[in-house]
C-alpha cells in the first residue's frame, strides 16, 4: 500500500508541475505587449483594463482575506477549548486540514463550481479549472476593481471555514480518514453550489433576488443545518450525559472567539468589495450586532441560571456576529442593535433544543449558525433598506412585502439541500469506511488515536 | 531497627490555602522537610456545580493538599497538634491526619538509616 501511495504522490507532483507551468502562460495575457521600464519587469500592471483597478479596493479586500483565513485558526482555539483535555489536537487538527484540503479543491475546481460560468442557475461548469480564466485583470461580474484573483482568494476564505463550523457538531468522534473525505466532498457537492445560487452569476437565488450580504445562507445555515444532519446520524457521543464534558481550557476558547470578532470584520466589510462607504457601514453594523450578541446572551443566562458566564458573553457575541452576517450589507446601524439583541436571545434558545429534542450537538452549531443564519435571512426581508445599499432592496419595514418571501425560500431550499445532501454523503462514507471511533479509540481521545500526539505535556 | 527509636508517617490533608501556614507551624517545631501532593478527595464537604451552555457538571471531587513528614515516635503528638491547629478553620472539609508506622528510612546521599535520615 505504501508504494502505491508513494506513486500516487509522485503523479500529483508531475501533474502539478505540468499544470502549473502549462496554467502561468495563460493566465499573464501574454498577447499584450509588456513594456519594460529602466530595468523593472512591468508586466501587469501595463495590461488593458488594469486601469479599472482601485488601489485601496484591492488593498481592503487582500486584507479582508486575510482576515477571514485568521478566523479559521481562531475557530480552531474556540473549539479547541471547548472539548475534552484528550481530544484538543484533535478537534484543532480538522480546523487547520480544512484550510488546507479545501484551498486546494477551492483553486483546481472549487472555485469554478460556485462562481464560474453558469450551468441552469444551479451550478458553475469547470471552465475555470485550475483557475483558468482567472487573472489579474477584474471580473466585472463580482467586482469590476479589484482583480478577479483577489476576489477569487477571498471567497476562498469562507469555503475553508464553513466545513470547519460544521465539524463543531461532531466533535470528539469521527475518524480522522472519514472527516477528510467527508469536508472534501461536501465542499464539492454542498457548499459550492449552494454559493453558486446565492453569489454566482447567474445564480437562481441570486437571480429571483435573494440577499446575503456575507454568507448567512451560503456559509452559517448550509453549515449549521448539515450539522443537524450530522449530529442526528453520528449519534452521541459514548458517556453523554453522564460523563463530564466540560470544556477542558475556556481561556482557549475566549482567545479564538475574539479572534473570530476581528476577523469578521473582514468577513462582513470585505464583501462590500470596495473600501467606502459601504463597507464601512457593514463594519459598523458587524460591531454592533456582535456587542449586542454578546450583551443579550450574557444577561438571560444572568437571569435565568443566576450568574453570567465567560462561555455565554463569548457565544452571544458569536450568535450576534453569525445573525448578522447576511443582512451587515442592508441594514441600519439601529437595525443591527435589535438583530443582535435578538440573536442573543435566539440563539440561547436553539442551543438549549438540543437537550430538547435528545441530539448531541457537541460545539452548538446548529444553535448558534443555523439559528443565527436562519434569523439573520430572514431579518434582511424585514430590515434591508437601499438607503444603505441600492443594489440591495428593501425589506417589509421600509415598504416592500415581496422581499421577505424570497429569503423565506431561499433558506427553505437551503435547509433541505444542507440537510438531505449532508445526510447522503455521510451514510455513503459510514458503509463505506465508517465514521465513527471505535469505543477504545473515542475513550483514548482523538489525539492518541487518530494523531499520535498528546496536547500537554507538562 | 538500626539508628535508634521508632519513626512515624504523618500524612494530613489540608485545604489548599492553609499549606503556607502549615509549613511555617512545622518547620517552628524543627520538622526537617515534608512531600507535598495537590490530590481530589471528598469526605463531608459537598462539591460544586458548573454550567456550561445550560449542561450542569456536579463536580464532587475537591481539590485539597496532601503533606507527608516522616518524624521520630516521641514527636508525633507535637506535629499532629501543630498541623491540626495550623490548618483548622473551623468549617466542614478542614481535613484529616492520619498516622501510620514507618519500618526503615533511609538517606540516599549518605547512607544514613533511621532517624538520623530524617
Amino acid at each position: 500500500m505504501k508504494k502505491g501511495f508513494g506513486i500516487f504522490i509522485g503523479i500529483c507532483l508531475l501533474w502539478g508541475a505540468v499544470v502549473g507551468f502549462a496554467g502561468e502562460k495563460r493566465n499573464l495575457n501574454t498577447s499584450s505587449p509588456i513594456s519594460v521600464e529602466q530595468g523593472k519587469a512591468a508586466a501587469p500592471s501595463s495590461l488593458p483594463g488594469s486601469s479599472k483597478i482601485n488601489p485601496a479596493d484591492t488593498a481592503w479586500i487582500l486584507m479582508s482575506a486575510a482576515l477571514v483565513m485568521l478566523m479559521t485558526p481562531g475557530l480552531a482555539l474556540f473549539y479547541g477549548g471547548m472539548v475534552r483535555t484528550k481530544n484538543v489536537l484533535g478537534t484543532i487538527m480538522q480546523s487547520f486540514m480544512v484550510l488546507a484540503v479545501v484551498s486546494v479543491q477551492w483553486v483546481l475546481f472549487g472555485y469554478s463550481l460556485a462562481f464560474g460560468p453558469t450551468v441552469g442557475g444551479i451550478i458553475g461548469d469547470l471552465s475555470w479549472f485550475g483557475l483558468q480564466g482567472v487573472g489579474l485583470l477584474p471580473n466585472p461580474d463580482y467586482a469590476e476593481t479589484v482583480p478577479h484573483q483577489a476576489f477569487m482568494i477571498f471567497q476562498a476564505m469562507f469555503a475553508v471555514i464553513t466545513p470547519a463550523l460544521l465539524m463543531g457538531a461532531i466533535a470528539e468522534r469521527m475518524k480522522f480518514k472519514a472527516f477528510f473525505f467527508f469536508i472534501l466532498l461536501w465542499s464539492t457537492l454542498v457548499y459550492d453550489p449552494i454559493a453558486h445560487w446565492v453569489w454566482g452569476a447567474g445564480g437562481w437565488i441570486r437571480q429571483m433576488g435573494g440577499l446575503d450580504f456575507a454568507g448567512g445562507i451560503v456559509v452559517h445555515i448550509s453549515s449549521g443545518v448539515s450539522a443537524l444532519a450530522a449530529a442526528l446520524l453520528m449519534g452521541k457521543r459514548k458517556g453523554y450525559g453522564t460523563e463530564s464534558m466540560a470544556p477542558h481550557s475556556l481561556p482557549m476558547t475566549i482567545a479564538g472567539a475574539g479572534i473570530l470578532w476581528f476577523g469578521w470584520f473582514g468577513f462582513n466589510a470585505g464583501n462590500a468589495v470596495a473600501a467606502g462607504m459601504l463597507s464601512t457601514s457593514a463594519f459598523v453594523v458587524t460591531h454592533i450586532a456582535g456587542a449586542a450578541g454578546a450583551l443579550s446572551w450574557a444577561v438571560v443566562e444572568w437571569i435565568y441560571k443566576g450568574k453570567p458566564n465567560t462561555l455565554g458573553a463569548a457565544s452571544g457575541a458569536v450568535a450576534g456576529l453569525a445573525t448578522i452576517t447576511p443582512a451587515s450589507g442592508f441594514v441600519t446601524p439601529m437595525a443591527a442593535l435589535f438583530i443582535g439583541l435578538t440573536a442573543g436571545v435566539f440563539c440561547y434558545v436553539g442551543v438549549f433544543a438540543k437537550n430538547k429534542f435528545g441530539y448531541d450537538d457537541s460545539l452548538d452549531v446548529v444553535g448558534i449558525h443555523g439559528v443565527g443564519g436562519t434569523w439573520g435571512a430572514l431579518a434582511i426581508g424585514l430590515f434591508a433598506t437601499k438607503a444603505i445599499n441600492d443594489a440591495g432592496n428593501n425589506g417589509l419595514f421600509f415598504g416592500n412585502v415581496d422581499l421577505l418571501g424570497v429569503q423565506a425560500l431561499a433558506v427553505l431550499v437551503t435547509w433541505a439541500y444542507s440537510f438531505g445532501m449532508t445526510f447522503i454523503l455521510l451514510k455513503i462514507l459510514d458503509w463505506t469506511i465508517g465514521l465513527r471511533l471505535s469505543e477504545e479509540d473515542e475513550d483514548s481521545g482523538l489525539d492518541l488515536s487518530q494523531h499520535s500526539e498528546t496536547g500537554y505535556n507538562f | 531497627m538500626e539508628g535508634g527509636g521508632e519513626m512515624k508517617k504523618v500524612e494530613a490533608i489540608i485545604k489548599p490555602f492553609k499549606l503556607d501556614e502549615v509549613k511555617t507551624a512545622l518547620s517552628a517545631v524543627a520538622v526537617q522537610g515534608m512531600t507535598v501532593t495537590e490530590v481530589r478527595g471528598f469526605g463531608r464537604q459537598k462539591g460544586h456545580k458548573e454550567v456550561y451552555r445550560g449542561a450542569e457538571y456536579v463536580v464532587e471531587l475537591v481539590p485539597k493538599i496532601k503533606i507527608e513528614v516522616v518524624v521520630p515516635d516521641q514527636t508525633v503528638t507535637r506535629v499532629v497538634e501543630t498541623i491540626a491547629k495550623a490548618a483548622k478553620t473551623g468549617k466542614i472539609g478542614d481535613g484529616k491526619i492520619f498516622v501510620s508506622p514507618v519500618e526503615e528510612a533511609i538517606r540516599i546521599r549518605t547512607s544514613e538509616r533511621g532517624e538520623g535520615a530524617l
